[in-house]
């Protein structure tokens, strides 16, 4: 039988017809539990890509605990059930199944690859991790101690200190501003008891996305995602998270650091991403400095002075606030020339607006290279499961591109006037840069 | 008769790997063919999506530059972009831009690419933007200096702010003595900063031609439709008879069990790692790079491998620990571990521990449990592999521009089903051997003796 699946197989791959630029057929599956599965049947390759997401994410880990969601993410896979973490790790590695999990603030996430003829047994050990995790001592500890090697060498790699500071300083008070690894001080004192309560509050059904991509039928993943996650409790105990600005708006402050390149991260207001003017912002900010070799920041900054290697900005949109962020890493002692280009830049192009050429050019770019983010599997999952995170409907892949070609200029401008018209940065600098003096700094 | 080929590896599949047997049908139906000008061309057809990926490969890197001159074959890449006599500086990634296209290169010992990721529409506007850059290239002083301050950030950002980087950068130049891949692909600092427009064009004109290039394109393409637009658009490109077949210094018989320290005071994670000599899947002899594939999955890979159990489950003095084998390199390559200590484990103990977890490998050899499991995995790797054109493309146009052939990487699963325990044994006691090593420590400076009062 194996050998006339794999005939079949054979003659499909040959005989595929591509799907159309933009035709990604996404299937709405509701299980008979009553979960959402959003699903792109893909016959063509014996694998399986399944993403999933729990809203909730580091933001809700304790206010004096930082890294709860860190921790819980390493340590879901290290045993669960009747398995301890070497039977655990002994069952995926015989059939090549990838699992992983991961935090980001808004979101908890996990992933799971697996080849078509592992899937039972590679959504077993899945819903084992999520509903029995055994939070053995031993794991915690190892765990622990490879994320606590982790943080001391962030704490001297200059991205990782301007990143970490910049979130620290515009959102102090807010889980925003909290680190997503936890620290030094605040890993040591986590608790089994703090990982299963968050188990418990985050990782439920109604706070759950999922994207599939794979050789399956909508019968079979319901069956599987409700045998894998019917188990989880109904409902999400999240504490809110207020939505909030970033503070310290027009101060600059430097972290001394013996590097001989100033890493700087510097950002503001952004837009949200359910905002009526995130499609213009976002057609504004790729003409700024998100466009790789072609925006106006890479021109100025890298092309025609030579003051960096790495320039860009970029729209940040979390559930709960709305950011611009961008970063530059330059010589120390031309740290003053690159951020006044920089601010520059963005004063020029908040004032006068792009022109005309450029919101084209960025149009066509946005709309013609959409089809690269569908190009493999799970990226089509990835993709998947950011709609419905961001709530954006199951429609989004066909409106998508009409949204992009009917921003114009006026629609630009306004986007220009709610995030990078009124200038004031919260910059930080990494490193021994040389500033010119007269620059205010904060203390 | 494709099909029953196909049919038939999953017959001998079946027997040796049962879990992943089914998932090898046949993967991509790779062709190769040649033009008359010398141009290798590649094409892996995957039609589930409007998209392709179009590569072009120089058989030029770091290890083809002039002793003195490192960081020449990597600022080129950049200059490759500063345009031409047809086409002035940003009209190509201008115009890609506006097809909703994606560039980028990236630069090696063994070679240099360029790619462009399009809808397939477009793919004969940007082949022709490729071949007239093959040859067209024009360079001003105006460009050339700032994108030479441009590499030196680069270099800043990637190596002189992380004490790591830099002791990786001490560890290849000791580890190869006399190979140029002891030099960084970016260059060193002194040098980058003495390359100028001559020699760059010098450079360009010496490899940069149709008999020394590989065409790579995947996606949403047929060979057919490929061999056409090639034959038209690079096939015009005339051939460089100049360029000779490459020879670099190669390495003696190493003799001595060398260390490197680098202690600095931003290194708040102290770190030890350990480089061995070993052939590349070119250099080996059949089978033996396999062998060492297999070695560096069960000695390093994941949480089950011989030094993360040893080291950080069963001793505790360790946070992590791994290794991994660069099998895909022209000449002898790297076989590398790198481990983290625990708070208070010195890197002297955890190297004893680390010297005690491959002398039982030597002593004893692997498990046929271990060995099957690395087998799956590898083998599993493949077949997602055929899920992302970009990965597939990256994956023949490095084996082809590091010596190998199409033929040896579609044999590749086969010939790692076919490692023995006995054969992953002996390449350990071959070539893990301390006189072909460089281990590196990476240290905070040790407290005065002052500042303990």
């Amino acid at each position: 039988m194996r050998f006339l699946a794999l005939f079949l197989m054979s003659l499909t791959i040959t005989s595929a017809a591509p799907h159309a630029a933009g035709k990604t057929n996404i299937e709405r599956i509701v299980t008979p539990m009553g979960i959402e599965v959003w699903l792109v049947r893909e016959t063509n390759l014996p694998m399986l890509s399944f993403e999933f997401a729990f809203l909730g994410g580091a933001a809700q880990d304790p206010a004096e605990k930082p890294g709860v969601a860190s921790l819980v993410a390493g340590l879901l896979d290290e045993g669960a059930g009747s398995l301890d973490a070497r039977t655990f790790h002994e069952q995926l590695e015989e059939r090549a199944i990838g699992l992983s999990f991961g935090t980001g603030r808004d979101t908890f996430r996990g992933s799971l690859k697996t080849l078509s003829e592992n899937r039972d047994k590679a959504f077993e050990l899945l819903s084992l991790s999520l509903t029995a995790p055994r939070f053995d001592n031993g794991e915690i500890e190892r765990v622990r101690a490879a994320m606590l090697a982790g943080l001391r060498r962030r704490s001297t790699n200059p991205p990782d200190i301007a990143n970490d500071r910049w979130f620290a300083r515009a959102f102090p008070g807010h889980p925003y501003g909290r680190s997503v690894h936890g620290t030094l001080e605040s890993l040591p004192s986590i608790t089994t008891d703090d990982m299963r309560t968050y188990v418990r509050r985050v990782l439920t059904r109604s706070n759950l996305k999922i994207a599939v991509v794979g050789a399956i039928d909508g019968p079979a993943i319901a069956t599987l995602v409700d045998r894998t996650f019917g188990a989880l409790p109904a409902k999400a105990e999240l504490v809110p998270v207020a939505d909030v600005t970033p503070q310290g708006l027009g101060t600059r402050e430097t972290v001394e650091l013996k590097v001989p390149q100033t890493v700087i991260t510097y950002g503001g207001i952004g837009l949200k991403r359910d905002d009526p003017d995130f499609i213009p912002a976002f057609v504004l900010n790729h003409i700024l400095g998100g466009g790789g070799f072609e925006s106006r920041l890479f021109a100025e900054v890298r092309e025609k002075r030579g003051l960096a290697y790495s320039v860009y900005s970029s729209l940040m949109p979390f559930h709960h606030a709305g950011l611009f962020i961008g970063g530059v890493s330059t010589r120390n002692d031309r740290v003053s020339e690159a951020l006044e280009i920089i601010t520059g830049e963005i004063k020029r192009i908040a004032v006068e607006g792009p022109t005309a050429d450029e919101i084209d050019k960025a149009k066509r770019f946005l709309i013609g290279s959409y089809p690269l983010r569908f190009d493999t599997s799970s990226k089509i999952a990835a993709s998947l499961l950011d709609m419905q995170v961001e709530n954006l409907g199951i429609d989004y892949i066909d409106k998508r591109n009409a949204l992009v070609e009917a921003v114009n200029a006026a629609d630009v401008r306004r986007a220009a006037s709610r995030f990078l018209s009124d200038m004031r940065l919260l910059t930080i600098l990494v490193g021994e840069p040389k500033l010119a003096a007269a620059r205010g700094t904060a203390e | 008769m494709k099909i029953i080929a196909a049919m038939a590896v999953a017959g001998a599949a079946t027997m040796l790997s049962p879990r992943v047997a089914a998932a090898e049908p046949s993967g991509p139906a790779v062709v190769r063919f040649a033009l008359s000008n010398g141009l290798e061309v590649v094409v892996i057809p995957d039609r589930r999506t409007p998209v392709v990926t179009h590569m072009i490969w120089y058989r030029v890197g770091s290890a083809d530059e002039e002793q003195g001159k490192s960081g020449i074959a990597h600022f080129l890449e950049h200059l490759m972009f500063k345009g031409t006599a047809k086409h002035p500086m940003g009209h190509f990634s201008r115009t890609l831009a506006t097809l909703g296209g994606q560039e980028n290169a990236f630069t090696s010992s063994d070679y240099t690419a360029y790619y462009q990721r399009v809808t397939s529409d477009h793919l004969e506007q940007v082949m022709a933007f490729e071949a007239d850059r093959m040859t067209g290239l024009v360079l001003t002083d105006a460009v050339v200096l700032p994108e030479r301050d441009v590499v030196l950030e680069e270099r800043r950002m990637r190596t002189d702010s992380d004490p790591g980087a830099q002791l990786g950068e001490a560890v290849q130049a000791a580890l190869f003595v006399n190979h140029p891949y002891g030099r960084p692909v970016i260059g060193w600092e002194h040098e980058i900063r003495a390359l100028n427009r001559q020699e760059a064009l010098a450079f360009y004109r010496r490899f940069y031609a149709p008999n020394n290039a590989i065409l790579v394109i995947a996606g949403n393409v047929t060979a057919d439709e490929v061999r056409k637009s090639a034959e038209k658009i690079y096939g015009t490109l005339p051939r460089n008879n100049s360029i000779l077949a490459r020879v670099r210094p190669q390495e003696p018989e190493p003799r001595a069990n060398r260390r490197i320290v680098l202690s600095d005071i931003r290194v708040a994670q102290p770190g030890l790692t350990r480089s061995y000599l070993v052939p590349s899947y070119r250099s080996a002899k059949p089978g033996e790079a396999e062998s060492i594939e297999v070695l560096a999955h069960v000695l390093g890979a994941g949480t089950l491998s011989r030094l993360y159990r040893a080291l950080v489950m069963e001793k505790g003095i360790a946070s992590s620990a791994g290794a991994w084998y660069g099998g895909t390199s022209y000449d002898l390559t790297r076989f590398a571990l790198s481990v983290t200590p625990r708070p208070g484990v010195s890197l002297d103990d955890l190297e004893l521990a680390v010297d005690g977890v491959i002398a039982d490998v030597v002593a004893n050899g692997i498990t046929e449990a271990d060995l099957a499991r690395a087998k799956t995995k590898l083998v599993a790797d493949t077949v997602y592999a055929w899920d992302d054109q970009f990965t597939l493309a990256r994956m023949y146009g490095a084996a082809l521009a590091t010596g190998n052939t199409i033929e040896a990487v579609r044999e590749w699963p086969d010939r790692i089903r076919a490692v023995t325990t006995d054969q992953v044994q002996a390449a350990a006691r071959n070539w893990l051997e301390a006189r072909r090593s460089v281990t590196g420590h990476l240290i905070k400076p040790p407290v005065s003796v002052e500042k303990r009062s």
